[in-house]
């Protein structure tokens, strides 16, 4: 296989395909380039993904998920789609920044931001696809079949006009990396009005989201039952967002070191994490008053002391008000690396308190309980790997975590 | 799109940054679409509260005093829905069952507290005046009937299962087994047998002591009054259904408290469409004001960058965020 080598030495001018999707290889040492351990990792769990795919869609649900009709929803729903889309916020919580509260300064990690938003909406949609009885009839409720009373109707349209608005926001950084002037100077014009309004789409599905289990309030652990449920969510998607934006950054500058500049960057970098951790921990703060309110207004004290009231007080109180207070802490002293902790841990209590709304807490009071089966946690990863997969093919190829050189910014 | 139509400026595409003039434009543009969706939400939150309760819709009562668990009922059902023939062994109702994809109505059997005898209950759909699963269902695949049983459309459900979270009693089912084809299964209250001048659901046409009867609701509730007035020892004084989850087209009759042989008592009174109402109101209200109050932010913070710039300030962002 030295003759692809040689090839590369008569300095053949670069094809499209070896310069736009080779990264300036030839095809063998690109190929060459790909084996490494990460990907080995990724092509056995991917392919176990594919495995548990055909099987959900020859042999049903029943054989790749421990769902019943107690326990509808599972881990597909609970995490792929709940998680997902509030993990997925960052996008929408930069764009007001930069955009609407005109913090210019907040600018350079827009786009992973909202690459990070476009992408996790995507795949929340595919994770939908593996849950949904019938998923080649997504389209139904956007074509002509109104379920208007529905919060779910409200979630269906919100997602789909919010992945078009974000496909438009990124599409940009796409037409640079073809080198289409004329469609891109027209993608940033309109990127902007995309912008706006999917910030509004973002408030109402972000708590749509939580409305839907509105109409559980017999099956919905009183602690986490609240009329300010759909609050809650959209709170607490802001948090995520802003926590996701620090751990995406941080693993960005450690994965993709010859995108992100020198030591002058890191230190820029540093000054927008302290704001971002500053920001999380006032929103922060106020998620954890509300979510105290909820338990007053439902007067549900004392549950407190059960094993599921233990579990709330772990969520709200060692997941959100003390990384709370130490985001401050960290952010004062400039410990920029509890800063990213902080920002990890937060991550985990969304994770757990989506979770906890639509697995743990629910059916709270059904003797028998609800545990994914492995093919579900397979397709799960799986859905996780693609989403990194992905995104590194991105970063790697189009300005992302840089400004192209042959553009003005935005 | 009449807010489009209406801006007049011969207004040339505007700067790569998002002037004044452009957010507020899309912010315009984004009233008119949002005028038309919120239209849309207030007419279909009305259509949930205009349940118009018809009169003569159908019902059916179950005087579980009169039970005797022949199951009768299960056989019937599973006959007239191509179900599978249900287990004959009786010791099947020792352990509660829930209505599921292969028996749309089932009979448990439970001890009365009071003299140690067996009590008897069906199972099954118990079609909601409000259902909670029609209110979610996110394509309307699932309809009150103005005839009164809450009904199904296969051919446009998506399978999202979000009916089976709303239904308070729990009684929907989904046919997981089925790889391409899954769908909801549930009781529909035989609804083309009824239909037809005379005919009854299967489960009613099959009890031998007529524990499970068809007529209207109204009727139904009436007898079952009458019931409780002429024998007030023998039942407890409650019409299960009558108000529950904002009241069911089956109603239920029982010598024994009805948290003793596993209702969900704890439904409430409230239809369960309520519990989402406001949340559904409030969105036309949060795209209506959310364009304005961030239409006014933004105004707010340029005027504030381009007077700091003016005084000479380099840095305006750095002021009054430390």
């Amino acid at each position: 296989m030295t003759a692809s080598y040689t090839e590369r030495v008569d300095s053949r001018p670069l094809s499209w395909v070896e310069e736009k999707l080779f990264m300036g290889q030839t095809f063998s040492q690109y190929a060459r380039s790909l084996v490494t351990p990460f990907n080995a990792v990724a092509a056995v769990i991917v392919l176990v993904g594919l495995a548990v795919a055909v099987m959900r869609f020859t042999q049903g649900l029943a054989a790749t998920t421990n769902l019943s009709d107690t326990y509808p929803w599972g881990l597909w729903i609970g995490f792929d789609v709940m998680t997902g889309v509030a993990l997925a916020a960052g996008g929408y919580t930069l764009a007001t920044t930069v955009y609407i509260f005109k913090l210019d300064e907040y600018r350079p990690i827009v786009r992973p931001a909202v690459l990070t938003g476009l992408l996790g909406y995507f795949f929340v949609v595919i994770g939908l696809c593996f849950d949904l009885g019938r998923p080649w009839r997504l389209p139904f409720p956007i074509i002509g079949y109104f379920g208007v009373t529905s919060v779910m109707f409200l979630v269906g349209w919100h997602v789909f006009l919010y992945l078009t608005c974000q496909f438009v926001e990124f599409s940009p950084a796409v037409f640079e990396w073809l080198g289409w002037k004329r469609f891109r100077a027209w993608a940033v014009r309109i990127a902007l009005g995309a912008t706006i309004f999917g910030v509004m789409l973002s408030t109402l599905h972000q708590s749509a989201l939580g409305a839907l289990f509105l109409l559980a309030p017999t099956k919905l652990h009183p602690l986490w039952y609240s009329p300010l449920i759909p609050i809650n969510f959209f709170i607490s998607s802001i948090f995520a967002g802003i926590s996701m934006v620090i751990v995406e950054s941080t693993l960005s500058h450690k994965v993709f070191t010859n995108q992100v500049g020198g030591p002058e960057h890191k230190e820029k970098l540093d000054k927008l994490t302290v704001g971002l951790a500053k920001a999380a921990s006032t929103v922060m703060f106020t998620y954890f008053g509300i979510r105290l309110i909820g338990v007053m207004h439902s007067d549900a004290y004392g549950l407190l002391g059960t094993p599921l009231g233990l579990w709330f007080l772990l969520e709200v109180v060692g997941f959100v008000l003390i990384p709370s207070f130490v985001f401050v802490y960290a952010a004062r002293r400039r410990m920029m690396r509890l800063i990213r902790i902080t920002a990890a841990v937060t991550v985990l209590g969304v994770i757990l308190n989506r979770v906890d709304v639509s697995m743990i807490a629910f059916n709270w009071q059904e003797p028998v309980r609800y545990f994914p089966a492995w093919s579900e946690f397979a397709v799960t990863l799986t859905i996780i790997m693609l989403f990194l997969l992905l995104f590194r093919w991105i970063v790697n190829r189009m300005p992302v975590l840089y400004d192209h050189p042959d553009f003005e910014a935005e | 799109m009449a807010d489009m139509a209406g801006c007049d400026c011969n207004c040339t595409p505007g700067p790569p940054t998002l002037s004044r003039r452009g957010f507020f434009r899309a912010a315009a543009a984004l009233g008119g679409a949002v005028a038309l969706g919120s239209v849309a939400g207030t007419k279909n939150a009305l259509a949930v509260e205009d349940f118009d309760g018809r009169p003569d819709r159908f019902g059916m009562l179950t005087d579980m005093t009169k039970c005797v668990g022949c199951r009768m009922c299960e056989q019937a059902c599973a006959k007239a829905n191509n179900l599978p023939t249900p287990p004959s062994d009786p010791a099947v109702m020792d352990t509660p069952r829930r209505p599921s994809a292969q028996a749309f109505t089932v009979v448990n059997k439970y001890t009365n507290p009071a003299d140690g005898k067996p009590v008897f209950r069906k199972v099954q759909c118990m079609h909601c005046d409000e259902p909670a699963c029609a209110s979610a269902c996110l394509v309307g695949a699932l309809k009150k009937s103005p005839e009164g049983p809450v009904v199904y459309n296969e051919d446009i459900c998506i399978g999202c299962r979000y009916c089976m979270i709303a239904c308070p009693f729990g009684t929907l089912s989904y046919d997981y087994t089925s790889a391409l084809t899954p769908a909801v299964r549930k009781c529909i209250m035989c609804y083309s047998k009824i239909k037809q001048e005379g005919g009854m659901p299967a489960c009613a046409s099959a009890c031998p002591p007529k524990a499970t009867i068809f007529g209207k609701r109204s009727e139904l509730l009436k007898a079952a009054q009458q019931r409780i007035m002429q024998e007030p020892g023998k039942y407890v004084d409650q019409i299960f259904g009558q108000s529950e989850a904002g009241g069911t087209g089956w109603l239920y009759l029982s010598a024994v408290p009805f948290d003793k042989t596993g209702f969900k008592t704890d439904v409430g009174k409230t239809p369960y469409p309520e519990y989402t109402k406001n949340f559904l109101l409030a969105v036309p209200m949060v795209l209506m004001m959310w364009p304005a109050a961030l239409t006014g932010i933004n105004a707010i913070i340029r005027r504030r960058d381009k007077g700091s710039e003016a005084t000479g300030k380099t840095e305006p962002h750095e002021e009054g965020r430390r």
